[in-house]
């Protein structure tokens, strides 16, 4: 552990975590420019970053700024929030399996979305909306059915994971209910794609990444160090644990609200970034920035890997995440029941 | 010093504690004498571990309230409270891949902020709790390596590098060896004696209560049976009342103090 200090002030830095998160920075940025590049219309990494400098030629800046960057951007502020979101949950729970996909946040998006399309036949906004109320409702409804005197991490996970059972129901009984087109629109969105995704998309979800980033990694980060040891503990050491972890739980779930309504359920990438960011630092305690920035890298290198790899029939994102993070999760309760940490 | 004396920075008064519906104690008074070496010794379960936490603020008194010099714990701020009184709780976890030093240096909390991380002050007390719990070769380990005794050592560093005048532990000995529930006590003996910090323990084993406490607090059913000097209130008659146990009092012939023998199955016929 390594500590800058200037006059009276001081702050930790690990600098093997900051070499993985400048790292997991290339890699995201890198992809960025590739994915930017890549379509029907392929430019070179060069050309690309000469229009993002605003050198180019006035066609690829249009197609750049309005079709592609956009979609980019989305992209990794959907890793981001995700990444965040799951590494919070997870030292919230005490759970590696603590994370937005399993703990039905993620279901409760896809649930408010759905309904507006069936229910309303509502426009993509609305559907954002839908999914960010629905993710809302959600971490209410988990926090009540968990809150007793105190919010205990395996309750929640339990209240959790029932609550994620019975809105799968909920949203396959949705599905049943609407006409074709609709319900292949539903599909399509639970897939979670970043296809057609524009400034209207990456927009709420950055501001929302604004309000809620300072709150978490500047407010409650330390808080949930200490929560990691313990309520007891965490209490002993000053932390006022129900608060932070009110705090905490909220913003979490907004950003897992935010991130869906942006891309619809990229799924897996907030359980399995924070473990492969905290593999990588090898340092204790939550990792949020890393996970974060790993997050992002996933989100774009799914991208361009569904658009690159299978031919010219491209996947939607949340295909690729969600085939490698589903191997992923089975590696992950084959090794650590083993360990006897789950 | 007198340790009856009625100077005292932590007291609880009137204090009824429940979890949820369930009630454990009604209308307890407690008193920590300054400067004592305060044991708290009971029955399982007779709720020794919920009056420290309620001593510590972790759990509210549904009645009643606790008083840190002079103030209501309720409604101090958290961190304040962390400076003044810390608690080493029955169980704590390590988190995954945490090392001996990282971990001790976590009880630095109270006295950091966002842009005080970790001053040279941070820095000089951990190695000084480390060195005093004799864990200062152990820097680089991993916490979950360890031994019981070694890990236990690491927590109690912890909390001294916490840096409070108050000190609560509960059960710090428990699931130790012998040697090192000595290892730990004499620790505590140091750290009340040395450092004059109020240490306030719950141990199981009635003659290492007695030969360690200056003050001692016997419970059974979420109330106090007696309290006071061990040699004062540690009679068989206690001991049967509080844990039901028939047994002789003798003098411990190391220390003097009270040494509890419990009575044979059948006492042998002479
Ligand atoms: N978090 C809790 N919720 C409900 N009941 C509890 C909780 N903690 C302890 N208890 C109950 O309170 C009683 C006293 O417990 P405790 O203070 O831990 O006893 P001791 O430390 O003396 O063994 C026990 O009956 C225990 O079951
Ligand atoms: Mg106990």
């Amino acid at each position: 552990m390594s500590v800058v200090r200037y006059r009276q002030w001081s702050v930790h830095a690990h600098p093997r975590s900051l070499a993985v998160g400048l790292l997991l920075v290339l890699l995201a940025l890198g992809s960025s420019v590739l994915l930017v590049g890549s379509g029907e219309y392929p430019m070179s990494p060069a050309r690309v970053v000469e229009t993002l400098t605003g050198q180019g030629h006035p066609a690829d800046v249009f197609i750049v700024q309005e079709v592609r960057l956009p979609r980019v951007v989305t992209g990794l502020l959907v890793g981001a929030a995700l990444g965040l979101s799951g590494a919070v949950f997870q030292a919230l729970v005490r759970n590696p399996l603590g994370s937005p996909d399993i703990l039905g946040f993620t279901h409760g998006a896809s649930a408010g979305a759905i309904s507006v399309i069936v229910l309303f036949g509502g426009s993509s906004a609305a559907l954002a909306g839908g999914a960010v109320v629905g993710a809302a409702l959600t971490g209410v409804l988990v926090y009540l059915l968990a809150w007793r005197g105190g919010l205990h991490g395996n309750r929640l996970v339990l209240v959790g994971v029932g609550v994620a059972a019975i809105l799968t129901g909920v949203n396959g009984y949705l599905l049943t209910r609407a006409d074709i087109n609709e319900a292949g629109r539903a599909v399509l969105w639970l897939t979670g794609s970043l296809e057609g995704s524009g400034w209207g998309n990456a927009v709420p979800l950055l501001l929302a990444l604004c309000l809620l980033l300072p709150v978490v990694l500047l407010g409650c980060a330390r808080g949930l160090r200490a929560l990691e040891m313990g309520d007891d503990a965490a209490y002993s050491l000053g932390v006022p644990v129900e608060r932070v972890r009110l705090v905490l739980l909220v913003c979490a779930v907004l950003l897992t609200a935010f991130a869906a309504a942006a891309a619809g359920p990229i799924a897996f990438v907030a359980l399995t970034a924070p473990q492969l960011a905290r593999r990588l630092t090898r340092a204790p305690g939550p990792n949020l920035v890393p996970a974060l920035c790993m997050g992002a890298a996933l989100v774009v290198c799914a991208d361009l890997l569904a658009g690159r790899a299978f031919g010219d029939q491209p996947l939607p994102a949340g295909v690729v995440t969600g085939v490698l993070g589903g191997a992923y999760l089975v590696w992950l309760l084959a090794t650590q029941r083993r360990a006897g940490r789950i | 010093m007198d340790h009856r004396s009625d100077r005292a920075r932590l007291r609880g008064e009137g204090m009824t504690l429940a979890y949820d519906q369930r009630t454990i104690a009604r209308k307890l008074d407690v008193t920590v004498p300054d400067g004592s070496f305060t044991v708290i010794v009971g029955p399982n379960a007779c709720g020794k571990s919920t009056l420290l936490r309620a001593l510590s603020r972790m759990l509210r008194p549904k009645e009643g309230h606790v008083l840190l010099d002079g103030a209501d714990l309720s409604t101090m701020p958290a961190k304040q409270v962390a400076r003044t009184l810390g608690l080493l709780p029955q169980s704590s976890i390590a988190p995954d891949g945490i090392t001996v030093g990282d971990l001790v240096a976590r009880g630095r909390y109270p006295h950091q902020g966002l842009l005080r991380q970790w001053s040279r002050e941070d820095e000089r007390i951990v190695q000084e709790s480390m060195g005093s719990t004799g864990v200062a070769e152990l820097v680089d380990r991993f916490v979950d390596e360890l031994s019981g005794g070694q890990r236990q050592r690491v927590w109690i560093a912890m909390a001294i590098a916490q840096q409070t005048p108050l000190l609560l532990l509960d059960e710090p000995t428990t699931f130790l060896d012998i040697q090192h529930q000595v290892d730990v006590l004499d620790l505590c003996a140091d750290l009340h004696e040395q450092q004059g910090r109020t240490l306030v323990a719950v141990l199981h084993d009635l003659n290492q209560a007695a030969r360690y406490a200056t003050h001692l607090i016997a419970m059974r059913d979420g109330q106090i049976v007696a309290e006071g000097e061990p040699s004062g209130i540690v009679t068989a008659e206690l001991v049967e009342e509080v844990f039901g146990l028939r047994c002789q009092v003798i003098d411990d012939p190391e220390t003097g103090t009270p040494l509890v023998v419990p009575a044979a199955r059948r006492r042998a016929a002479v």
